[in-house]
């Protein structure tokens, strides 16, 4: 201690350290764990971190621009390509929107159909989430065992529309098709059997799990307050305690005709969210058995020839019949001057339409709200003062798919 | 309404509320739809929103959706349309105020956090400027994108194009070039509302040959004068030159050998001998 020299020490109170610097560092846009083309800058302070920038576009492909060009028919499609995890709700209020404006009516077995698929798709969209949320914070078994689950609703799907992902399902005024029964007997029989197994497995390795809950337990807190003031809805905003479900508040189709639970969290964190989607899975399995059972027999879309196109038997018998899907077809059909905004609860939540007609038969403009908007811009506010680590759990949890944020 | 559209609270009496709390903030109210739709004055916007918000009986808490809207005819072009969603009294209400490229509308980010993203797509998309956003970069072109979309003059196919340069090795972005001009359809029936021409209709417009006679009066014409369909097929010969008929294949053309399938006449390929070659060299020998 010869050398030592208290004025050095004065000025420099803690000699041997290092200074350290915020750095910045770029996640994605091509990360297994950003869920899609997500490009995060993110500020770090040693492992905590200070700010985050999300960049999102990476995936615009101008479905709003498109849909000026296109018929309200040919448009239909491009919302399966929104959120390719749940294909069937981005259809769904689209084809709301479009009823709405011409005040058609649907037959109640549309309706029926309607709901008992989306619901589906809800569990199907929750399979892939949750999968890939308990695979983010490390658990691998999971995620292959609900993917299982998807695969059956995947084939369930393939059999109602003739494609896997893209159904392009619903019309304004009803269903395309109707299903054979054999496809409803075997649901049923999946929903009591292999969805309760299934999922029931897997979500017990991991509800419980200690590893898991500390990954997820108390990260990304959101009050009640803040998940109003941020727009949040869906899973997310039932995670943070407000009991706000569209099919319940703001029933369409037959929403009111079936019974089912709103699951809310208690605090507001990843792990709320997580369970609040596993509660939603069985929610969704309840209305699927109600569905089943008070599905009445009867025409799958509505008989207003002005909009729904004739069969195709009817087709070749009638020449009026022709001309109606000849036109329907080429001009399709005119949509009264008007704007509506139709918001539905899709399985990551306020999925919602803003359509202008001035009517033609082409939407003047179709504004779609995405859900991951609100989700991914609280991304700052909801990693604050986490770790680098949480980064992947925060955005399990979120839910986003970007088909959808960046249309 | 018999659309099965989600069903939520009445909107009987909200116009007057509103009217009651925006005062003359309020330009133009209206319920069509099933919709209840207000527009406000741009200047004091976030008055309006806030009023909107903490009144009791609208209580709009939350912020669903910002949208623009372009209508390229009207002198303020743009429509900056709000969504607000009322979760105490489950009601949804669409607030609009007006622009155009150079006058900015008050930006509501102190109010609704997720105001943020939604302007700045807004921006993004239609050029509309907002005071009071700490952070108005684009959101979902790309970097260095030029031009704004969604405007009603901008052309669906835009105006650069990028691709992968094996020369350059990097993304070089270059002018549109379109294999085949962009169609746009059009199928309106021609019988309402189409804009064009078609042909034969400009025979329409010209003056009719028989002056005098009153529009939808019978024909002038005398029966004699009439030519008759089955009088000129009486005078039609058959001029066909001879009659087909195919009974064995020199009629048909088939067999007959193609001018191109001669051994002589196929390009030379010096690896391959000729039948020809072979038996010119073998008399050689």
């Amino acid at each position: 201690m010869a050398d030592y020299d208290p004025q050095i020490d004065a000025a420099n109170p803690t000699p041997g350290d290092v200074e350290i610097q915020n750095y910045t560092i770029n996640f994605g846009p091509q990360h297994p764990a950003a869920h899609g083309v997500l490009r995060l800058v993110t500020e770090l302070d040693g492992e905590i971190i200070e700010r985050i920038d999300p960049h999102v576009g990476l995936l615009h492909r101008g479905t709003e621009k498109l849909i000026e060009y296109k018929t309200y028919a040919q448009a239909l499609p491009y919302m399966d390509r929104l959120d390719y995890c749940s294909p069937l709700c981005m259809e769904h209020s689209y084809v709301l929107a479009v009823e709405k404006l011409l005040d058609i009516e649907v037959p109640l077995r549309a309706q029926y159909l309607r709901v008992f698929f989306a619901e589906l798709t809800r569990i199907c969209n929750h399979m892939l989430n949750l999968g890939s949320h308990v695979m983010d914070v490390g658990a691998m078994t999971p995620n292959l065992w609900m993917f299982e689950i998807r695969e059956d609703c995947m084939g369930f799907f393939e059999r109602m529309s003739g494609a896997r992902m893209h159904h392009n399902y619903l019309r304004p005024g009803g269903v395309h098709q109707d299903v054979p029964l054999k496809l409803l007997t075997d649901i049923a029989e999946w929903l009591d059997t292999r969805l309760p197994r299934l999922f029931g497995d897997a979500i017990s390795l991991v509800a419980e799990n200690r590893i898991f809950k500390q990954r997820n337990v108390d990260i990304a807190i959101v009050s009640r307050e803040d998940a109003v003031r941020w727009g949040f809805s869906g899973p997310m905003i039932r995670g943070a305690g407000i009991p706000w479900d569209i099919r319940k508040a703001q029933p369409y189709d037959a929403y009111d005709r079936v019974e089912f639970d709103v699951p809310v969290g208690t605090r507001g964190d990843c792990y709320d969210r997580f369970m609040v989607r596993v509660e939603e899975v069985w929610q969704s399995a309840r209305i699927m058995k109600q569905c089943l059972a008070q599905m009445p027999e009867g025409p799958i879309a509505s008989d207003d020839r002005k909009v729904v196109p004739p069969k195709r038997a009817e087709m070749k018998q009638s020449m009026e019949a022709l001309i109606h899907h000849f036109k329907l077809y080429t001009e399709g059909y005119h949509v009264p001057a008007g704007e509506v905004y139709v918001a539905t609860e899709s399985p990551k939540g306020e999925f919602g339409i803003y359509m202008v007609s001035d009517g033609s038969n082409k939407p003047y403009r179709v504004k779609i709200r995405p859900t991951a908007f609100s989700h991914l811009q609280a991304m700052d506010f909801m990693s604050k003062g986490h770790m680098l680590a949480d980064i992947t759990a925060i955005l399990g949890a979120m839910d986003i798919v970007f088909g959808e944020c960046d249309r | 309404m018999r659309a099965p559209a989600p069903r939520y609270a009445t909107n009987d009496g909200i116009i007057d509320v509103a009217t009651a709390a925006l005062g003359d903030m309020l330009l133009d109210a209206q319920d069509k739809v099933g919709e209840v739709s207000l527009t406000v004055d741009r200047d004091r916007l976030v008055i309006a929103m806030e009023a909107l918000r903490d009144t009791p009986g609208l209580k709009y808490e939350m912020l669903a959706e910002i949208a623009g809207v372009d209508y390229p005819e009207r002198p303020e072009r743009f429509d900056v349309v709000y969504h607000l969603l009322s979760m105490t009294r489950n009601h949804r209400i669409r607030v609009r105020v007006t622009t155009d490229e150079e006058r900015p509308v008050p930006s509501v980010t102190g109010i609704w956090y997720n105001a943020g993203w939604l302007e700045r797509e807004v921006y993004d998309m239609y050029g509309v400027l907002f005071t009071g956003n700490a952070d108005l970069r684009r959101i979902l072109t790309d970097y260095g994108f030029r031009g704004h979309p969604l405007r009603k003059d901008f052309p669906l196919t835009g105006y650069v194009e990028m691709r992968y340069s094996e020369e350059a090795k990097r993304v070089v972005y270059e002018p549109v070039k379109l294999a085949q001009d962009f169609r746009t359809f059009d199928f309106m029936s021609p019988w309402e509302g189409a804009e064009y021409v078609l042909p034969g209709d400009e025979k329409a417009a010209q003056p009719k040959p028989a002056a005098g006679q009153a529009p939808g009066a019978q024909s002038p014409v005398t029966a004699d004068q009439v030519t008759r369909a089955h009088d000129s097929e009486k005078k039609a010969e058959p001029n066909a030159p001879e009659v087909k008929t195919t009974e064995h294949t020199g009629q048909t053309g088939a067999g007959k050998p193609h001018p191109g399938n001669l051994s002589h006449e196929k390009p030379v390929d010096p690896d391959v001998p000729s039948p020809d070659a072979k038996a010119s060299s073998a008399e050689n020998k």
